[in-house]
């Protein structure tokens, strides 16, 4: 069995998953969304095993390192977070519908991965022969992963926001009356970003540690850096927001929302239209 | 006239102590620091400016577009984050000072409808319940301060008081990661220098190419690139010796230098960065046998000349490399693209390898080429770079992730017993997390209710 199999199991798994959440949204039938979250993560442990896997192959190869190294591979794990968030929320938080939202997300991001990369394993660059690519990637990524989640959650409330009106007090009725009470969506995206913010914070560091180790400078306004920073600087004013009246429920879904968007122009706009040392494989050195 | 004035000193103070202003600043800077990772920073290069109307490029240069982060009103913008972050925390410390040293240990009225609470009715003593209750909570939460007021016993315990503060350390730390770098900015450098397989140097370039001198020297003794099987570079590695008054000093001889393994000496950093052969002093050997047989002549010669042949034909050096696997895909080591002219005749460009003598003698023609390598040294280019304030910067993300850490997984969380005669009432605030403290609570105040007096 090969890691590119499993991969494709993955995916297979996240689609089956995302049309029975489409119709448990349709149904209303608690069964079906509990196939579907049974699906996502099943998906998630076969996707734990193919990434461990591909990590042994690459050792096999005999250029051994930890499956984070070009696109194709960050994209992967990244999916892979989102659905470990997922689970994390939906375990404590025991709603089910999240899912509807979040895992699409990975569904989409898998099967760009699949169907549109060069999924070889490749060599690293020397540029990237160090642990801290490790700590850097897994941090980054565990914080994109809550803030997938959170955007999701976010756009819950959007929806049932509008749809319910200014009238707060006439919850809406049908597919709606699935989706937690806004109250509820506005704080879990709040708890969401609490556990985001820590992380990509932690994840901001540590790349400035392997910058310093590596060329001698923490911080040099590279566009992957800046990025960061910007979305850093989102979710930082979606926090202080929240302390001053007014800013809890649609403008931090909104912010919420923003923030997602600057995170993944972050991790896909910087290297796509933008240039500078991060730029995958690009890298001379 | 006086209380004009002092409004006045009241509104900046407001104005400066108020979220408003943060939220104004963090977007600010989320939506300029765009500005320079499109356009480009530092140096530009002459395509760029071709490419914009002069204008463009007179207002862009006086905006401090080009260098961005260190235009005077960037820093403006992080220096007013700072104003706001020190008002902000002078004003409300002492606010949260007071809950950890001051705590209400003596529940008031105020707070009597929380939605915390549960009540036990007792007939024995006051005291006896006093010490039964003072018991539970020591067991179940934490040892209470006990008060007596208005004919009531106050019992009052609390967890992690400390924890309000973790907000401030967050904010603490931001100041002391820019005092790190405010001291790297003034006492440290970046620098940049070549050095050539076996010379020193003891001095390097700074940003503005004036040398800095080290204090002591740096001898490359040697510069190798190793490549993996598909052609890409595999690993840059320098071999440096520190040299004081001339002697290495002990320890650091051949030290490996790699691209993500530095080489630090007295403070200053080492980074392998870039490397390449160096321009002068480098002869290449080309070796022309006659293809029936004889012995070969071996040239010696510069890259970009040309030597006449016995034959009559020219001989023209174009380039040479160490490791072809980039440009001819299936060959590795070194290999020169020379090219042919006879008299009549269309030049002809081709390689010659090093490592595949078949190869170079399968090209048809009377005279075999063949390349031996060069002399040419290769030099090493290091980043190099001082920071004194780097500790600093470490200090501060330390403290924020600690801070963090408080601020966001942490709280604080009271309990007040409020005894007289008759009944007693338990009740439970917290400042975040609701949730798992109410599920403690009510789990506690099940027992509370079964405690008998
Ligand atoms: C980018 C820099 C900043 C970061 C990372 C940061 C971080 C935080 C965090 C994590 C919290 C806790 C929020 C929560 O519990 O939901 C917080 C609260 C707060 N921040 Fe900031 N902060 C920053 C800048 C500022 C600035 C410039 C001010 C200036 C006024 C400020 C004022 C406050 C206030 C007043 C609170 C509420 C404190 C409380 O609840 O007692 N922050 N900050």
């Amino acid at each position: 069995m090969s890691s590119s199999m499993l991969f494709n199991v993955t995916t297979f798994a996240y689609m089956i998953s995302t049309v029975v959440f489409f119709a448990f949204l349709a149904s209303k039938n608690k069964t079906i969304g509990s196939v579907a979250s049974f699906v996502a993560y099943a998906g998630l442990i076969v996707q734990t095993v193919a990434i461990g896997l591909r990590w042994k192959e690459s050792y096999d190869m005999g250029v051994g390192h930890a499956p984070m190294s070009n696109l194709y591979e960050s994209i992967v794990f990244f999916t892979w977070t989102i659905v470990l968030i997922l689970a994390y929320i939906d375990f404590r938080y025991k709603y089910r519908v999240v899912g509807a939202f979040v895992v699409p997300f990975s569904l989409l991001g898998m099967a760009w991965a699949q169907l549109g990369m060069n999924t070889g394993i490749e060599p690293l660059v020397p540029a990237l022969q160090s642990n801290w690519l490790l700590y850097h990637v897994i941090t980054c990524f565990l914080g994109y992963a809550a803030f997938a989640v959170a955007c999701g959650v976010s756009i819950m409330y959007l929806i049932k926001a509008a749809v319910e009106g200014d009238d707060a007090s006439k919850p809406a009725g049908g597919m709606m009356s699935m989706f937690p009470p806004i109250k509820v969506l506005d704080d879990l995206s709040y708890r969401a970003i609490m556990i985001g913010f820590p992380l990509l914070t932690l994840g901001i560091i540590t790349g400035a540690a392997w910058a310093n180790y590596a060329w001698g400078t923490y911080w040099s306004w590279d566009p992957k850096e800046t990025w960061s920073l910007i979305t850093w600087f989102v979710y930082a004013a979606y926090l202080h927001a929240r302390i001053t009246r007014g800013w809890v429920g649609k403008r931090a879904a909104w912010l919420a929302v923003i923030g997602f968007a600057a995170t993944l122009f972050c991790y896909l706009g910087v290297n796509l239209f933008l240039s500078g040392l991060h730029s995958y494989g690009n890298s001379k050195m | 006239m006086a209380t004009t004035e002092r409004s006045f000193v009241d509104n900046v103070w407001d104005f400066f102590c108020s979220l408003k202003l943060t939220l104004f600043l963090l977007f600010s800077m989320a939506l300029t620091s765009i500005i320079g990772t499109i356009l480009p920073q530092g140096n530009l290069p002459p395509e760029y400016i071709a490419s914009i109307s002069p204008s463009k490029l007179q207002i862009y240069t006086k905006l401090g577009f080009f260098d961005m982060y260190h235009s005077w009103w960037f820093i403006a913008l992080l220096y007013i984050f700072c104003v706001n972050l020190i008002s902000c925390s002078i004003k409300r410390l002492p606010h949260v000072f007071k809950f950890v040293s001051q705590p209400t240990l003596v529940l008031p009225d105020s707070m009597r409808n929380i939605s915390l609470k549960s009540e036990l009715a007792f007939s024995g003593p006051v005291d006896k319940a006093q010490s039964r209750l003072t018991e539970f909570l020591g067991n179940e939460f934490s040892t209470p301060v006990v008060t007596e007021h208005n004919g009531e016993i106050h019992l009052f315990s609390q967890k992690a008081s400390w924890s309000r503060l973790g907000v401030y350390v967050v904010h603490f730390s931001i100041l002391v990661i820019f005092v790190g770098s405010i001291i790297g900015s003034l006492y440290g450098y970046k620098g940049f220098v070549n050095i050539v397989e076996g010379t020193s140097i003891n001095a390097v370039g700074g940003r503005n190419g004036n040398p800095i001198p080290l204090g002591f020297e740096v001898r490359c003794e040697k510069f190798s690139v190793e490549f993996y099987e598909t052609g890409a570079p595999k690993e840059f590695k320098s071999l440096l010796t520190v040299l004081e008054n001339g002697r290495p000093v002990p320890g650091y001889s051949n030290v490996k230098v790699i691209v993500n393994d530095p080489l630090s000496y007295k403070g200053i950093t080492f980074y392998q960065s870039s490397y390449g052969q160096a321009s002068e002093g480098g002869d290449h050997f080309i070796t022309v046998a006659p293809r029936g047989g004889g012995a070969p002549d071996k040239i010696a010669m510069r890259e970009g000349t040309s030597i006449g042949l016995k034959d009559g034909s020219t001989l023209k050096l174009m380039e040479t490399t160490q490791e072809v696997r980039q440009f001819a895909p299936g060959f590795t080591g070194p290999a020169a693209r020379v090219e042919l002219s006879r008299p009549g005749s269309a030049p002809q460009i081709f390689i010659v390898f090093k490592d595949f003598p078949d190869v170079n003698a399968k090209r048809g023609d009377s005279l075999i080429f063949g390349y031996e390598g060069t002399n040419a040294k290769m030099y090493t280019g290091l980043q190099v770079a001082k920071d004194p304030g780097v500790w600093t910067v470490w200090l501060g993300c330390a403290l924020m992730v600690i801070g963090l850490g408080i601020a966001f997984f942490m709280s604080h969380k009271r309990i007040w017993v409020v005894i007289s005669h008759g009944h007693a009432r338990i009740y439970g605030n917290v400042n975040k997390n609701q949730t798992p403290f109410g599920m403690k609570f009510e789990e506690m105040s099940e027992k509370f209710k079964q405690i008998k007096i």
